[in-house]
Parts: C-alpha cells; structure tokens; sequence
C-alpha cells in the first residue's frame, strides 16, 4: 500500500465526506453537496459509490461489489479490485457477511440487517431534474415542498402508455418530507427502501452530492390514487434456482431465438442451488 | 329583482409602488385599488413600464418601494376554496385570521403559495407559461397536482371539461402543446391558469402575436369566463380595442407614471390628458 493513503482518499477528504454524510442522515432524503474528488476512474463508473464506500471502510470491514446485482461484471470486479489494492479489505459475494455493499442498479434479494451500510453509485442524484432544468429553481422547489410536477410525470406516463411506464429511479418521498431518486434501481426494489433496518447511502460523483436513508426510515413510492403504485412480475422463475420472487433478467442464449430468465442477484441465485443440492 | 352589490371589496392594494431600472425605466409612484370582479386594464406604448408593473404585482419581482397588499375576504377561508387544507396546514387558523397579507412581507413560501393556489398569470407568449414537453392534459392538472389532487381519473375528466370551456378539441388531450397552433396555446394556457379557480389573475397581453379573427374569438371566450367564474383581472395591454372589450377601468400608463385613470368608454371616448388623446386618437379603426 506504499504511496496511498488506506482508502485511497486522504483523511481531510474523508473527514468532509463524513460531516456531509452526518448532515444526509440527519435530513433524510436531502442532497447534500460535498467536494467531490477525481478518482482514477471515469465519472459514470461509481466514483460517488467509491467515495462514499472509501470515507465509511474501516480495515476490518468486509466488502462486498455488486453491479446490476451481479458480482462479476466489469464495473463490480474493478471496484473490488480497487478496493483490495488500496485498503487491503476482506472482501466477499455473500450478501450476509458483507458490512458495507456498494451497488450498481439493485438492492439485494436477501434482507439486509441492522448495521450493514449500502451504498450506492448515483448518476443523475435531482428526481425534478427532468422537467426543470435549473439548479437554482430545483433546490427551491424541494425547500417549499413544491413537488406537484413528479406527478405530472407520472400523469404523462399514464396518458401515453396507460400504465406508469416508469420502471427505474422511480421517485420516492423520504420520511414524508423530501422527494428522492432513489438511483437507477428497479422500481422492483423500492419497497425495499421502506423501513430498511440498513443504512443506504447515496453518492453522484459527477453532480457532487450524497444523500442518504437512515434504518427504518419510512419510503414511500409516488403514485396516483387510481393507478397505485406496482412492482414488476415475471411469468417465469428462474431457470436456475426456481425463485419466483427475484427479479430476473432475460438471457439470450443463443441465435435460434432461445432465452432464460435468471436471478440478476447472482448471491442469492447460488445460495439457493446451494440449499437446494 | 335583486340589485346588485353597491360596494365591491378591495382585493388588491397598491400603495405607492415604484420599480426603477433607471430614470423612466421602469414604472414610478403607482396608487390604485382593484375591488373584487373587477377588469382593469392597463395600456400604454411600449416601455412605459407595463410589464414591470405586472411583475410586481404579481409577486415576481419586489419593488424598490411601496407595497402590495392582497386581502382576503374573511368569509371565504383559502381552505374552503381551494378544497386542500393540507399545504397551509398550520398556517391557516393564522392565516383566516389576517385576512390583508402583504405581498413582499409574507416570504417567499407564502408568496409562491398564494401565486399557485389562488393567483394566476397568463403570459404573452404561451411558450413561457405551459410545459411543451408534457400533453395537454398534464399541463391543465399540473397546479391541482400540487394542490394535491391524486386520482388520474378525475384529472383527466377536468381535462377534458377545461378544454371544452376553452373551445379545444377534448380528443387532444394527450397532445403535446407544440403541435397545437398559437391561438390553441394561448387558450391551454388560460385552461390551466383558470383550472384552480383563482380569484386574482394577471395577464399579459393575452392576445398579441394572435391574428385579428383568432384573437376576437379569444377575446369573447375570456369574457365569458371573467363573468361566468367572477374573476378579478388586471389586464396589460397596448390595445386598445382589447382593453375596451374587456377592461371595466383603464389606466394609462407613459414614462412609467400613470397620466390617467378612469371608466374604459370614459378614457376611451373622452381623453383628457394629451397623451390619451395622442393613443386614442392613433388607433386606426377604434
């Protein structure tokens, strides 16, 4: 480890990150700007992810990656890696040993437990981002609690496709107060959010801002009262291990026009062949 | 028969406003009363300070002086009206209770509020007052969203029924307001500023850039809503056969001072100060 600092980051860095981190756990839901710093690799990887998961590691934490829930795609391998080089951390795939996960588009199926921390990689933190372009006016609006537009966009959705079409970073209102993206998670984990005995926190690298969701904070997802709000279902289960409550992923498998449907958790997925053989 | 109301309350006070970018730029010591159900119109050449006035009445822009005084008539609480008790809600026991709020006084919260639920300001150009990336539908329920109306049916129903009120075609309700013409704009965007039934709307030359047939329809269909909902107007306008149709009481502005005040026919057809007769006199066909 000659050259870095345990963590990569340096300690005043992390000691900002920490006291933006107490400020997003105290205001659920709320945005907290932080000096977000470059790290050696590319924004849109998880360099919010990785700074938060830096500033939190302690050298006796384990670690676990996951990308779109698996744990051996690119982006997941990488920051794992990155992870045993710098802080020299115990790292792991199993949901239930890890203490702190950094995650990439999924919460994990297994439960997770008081005094777990997930983290998570955030790419575009402003959930009124995409119906109004100014800073200014977005920050205004969630200090006034204005947030009658995110049910515009829901509206819009229902007069387009008849449902509401929005199936990821569905918007959530946090302990009744702040309107969140809850990142690009499939709206099949947002019930998740609700009452997590897990710290969740949020980082965007490129936006520079963190947010956070302290355990057994009530979630809510927004819906109207005539087209509640609904999780996605399969007809399928998966092929592997025959759950019928994971979320699963389509998988071509060859040219022929032959599919499977597949846990995107791959933990779960293989402790569940585990049990079963 | 009943007679009609002698004394009209005072909705809005306006007590010696002055918003100056520079000398004469802007408007300068503006004095006047709007009482409920009332049209007034303002008229004036260009940069006479007409807009800046606007602005400021309509909480958009603080004055360097003077103040702007909004009363609430004590018989009709915001919670009544707006059929939400829930944004105010702490607030309102206070609130009912002072019933002359001070524009520039009361926070930008309260302020933003009071322009949401109870105002209305019906731009020039639509394109600044409607969402174009949203249909129709959405932009006429965007203010009972935040007012906190939750049920896509009901929304869409009063919709459509906003539409029809406005001459559209209920059928576009999922169009996009791009697609629709400007008069059409200009009608969605008095849909979804009436949608709330405010009781105080702004507007801002609601017909300019529209053609001469377009803009008379328009002109019959917004004063049939200021009688048929009872709407309280103060109207911007450099013309004069707009503000003769619909404006019970003109004020002329110039330089960004007010040189005259009075009943419309009377302003219109018996201008005292020379610059009204100067206006009056060079519309073509008055």
């Amino acid at each position: 480890m000659d050259g870095y600092n345990f963590a990569y980051l340096d300690e005043q860095t992390k000691r900002m990150i920490h006291r933006a981190l107490l400020k997003a756990v105290a205001i659920p839901g709320y945005q907290v700007p932080f000096g977000g710093r470059e790290m050696p690799m590319p924004y849109g990887w998880g360099t919010g992810g990785v700074q938060l998961t830096a500033s939190i590691l302690g050298a006796d934490d384990i670690l676990k990656v996951i990308d779109q829930g698996a744990d051996d795609t690119t982006n997941a391998v990488s920051i794992r890696h990155f992870f045993q080089r710098v802080a020299g951390v115990e790292t792991t795939t199993a949901t239930t040993a890890a203490d702190v996960i950094q995650t990439r588009h999924r919460i994990p199926e297994t439960p997770l437990r008081a005094g777990q921390i997930l983290v998570f990689q955030v790419p575009i933190p402003e959930p009124l981002r995409f119906i109004e372009p100014s800073e200014q006016e977005t920050r205004l609006m969630h200090a006034l609690e204005e947030y009658g537009v995110m049910h515009v966009k829901l509206y819009e959705d229902i007069a387009r496709y008849g449902h509401i079409a929005t199936t990821y970073a569905y918007p959530v209102k946090v302990d009744g107060r702040y309107v969140m993206d809850p990142s690009p998670i499939p709206k099949f984990d947002n019930p998740k959010l609700d009452g997590n005995p897990a710290l969740m926190l949020f980082g965007a690298g490129r936006e520079k801002r963190l947010y956070a969701i302290p355990p057994y904070t009530p979630v809510e997802s927004l819906d109207f009262e005539d087209h509640p709000f609904e999780i996605q279902r399969w007809e399928h289960s998966c092929a592997l291990c025959g759950s019928d409550r994971s979320y699963l992923d389509e998988v071509i498998t060859d040219d022929k026009g032959g599919r499977m449907f597949v846990c995107s958790d791959t933990d779960y997925c293989q402790t569940r062949r585990g049990d079963v053989a | 028969m009943k007679k009609p109301a002698q004394e009209y309350p005072v909705l809005l006070d306006v007590q010696d406003i002055t918003r100056l970018y520079g000398p004469a730029k802007g408007c300068e010591a503006i004095d006047f009363r709007l009482h409920a159900g009332e049209v007034l119109g303002i008229v004036g050449e260009s940069g006479s300070g007409k807009s800046t006035l606007l602005r400021v009445l309509a909480g958009l822009e603080a004055p360097d002086a003077g103040r702007v005084i909004y009363r609430r008539s004590s018989n009709e609480p915001e919670a009544a009206r707006t059929g939400t008790g829930k944004h105010e809600s702490g607030g309102d026991q206070k609130e009912n209770a002072e019933a002359a709020l001070d524009l520039y006084a009361i926070g930008e919260a309260r302020r933003r509020a009071l322009l949401r639920l109870e105002w209305g300001l019906v731009h020039q150009n639509p394109r600044d007052g409607l969402r174009m990336g949203v249909s129709a539908g959405a932009n006429i329920g965007e203010r009972l969203m935040a007012q906190g109306q939750r049920h896509y049916g009901q929304l869409r129903a009063t919709g459509q029924a906003w539409m029809r009120q406005v001459e559209l075609d209920p059928g576009r309700i999922d169009d996009a307001p791009r697609t629709f013409s400007g008069g059409m704009q200009q009608r969605l965007q008095i849909a979804r500023t009436l949608v709330t039934r405010p009781r105080l709307v702004f507007m801002d030359e609601p017909t300019g850039g529209l053609d001469v047939s377009v803009q008379a329809r328009l002109l019959d269909m917004l004063r049939t809503l200021v009688r048929q909902l009872g709407l309280s107007v103060v109207l911007v306008t450099h013309d004069l056969a707009v503000a003769r149709l619909l404006a019970h009481r003109l004020m002329v502005m110039r330089h960004g001072q007010v040189v005259e005040t009075g009943l419309t026919d009377q302003i219109l057809d018996d201008p005292q100060h020379e610059y009204t007769q100067l206006l009056v006199s060079s519309v073509l066909t008055p």
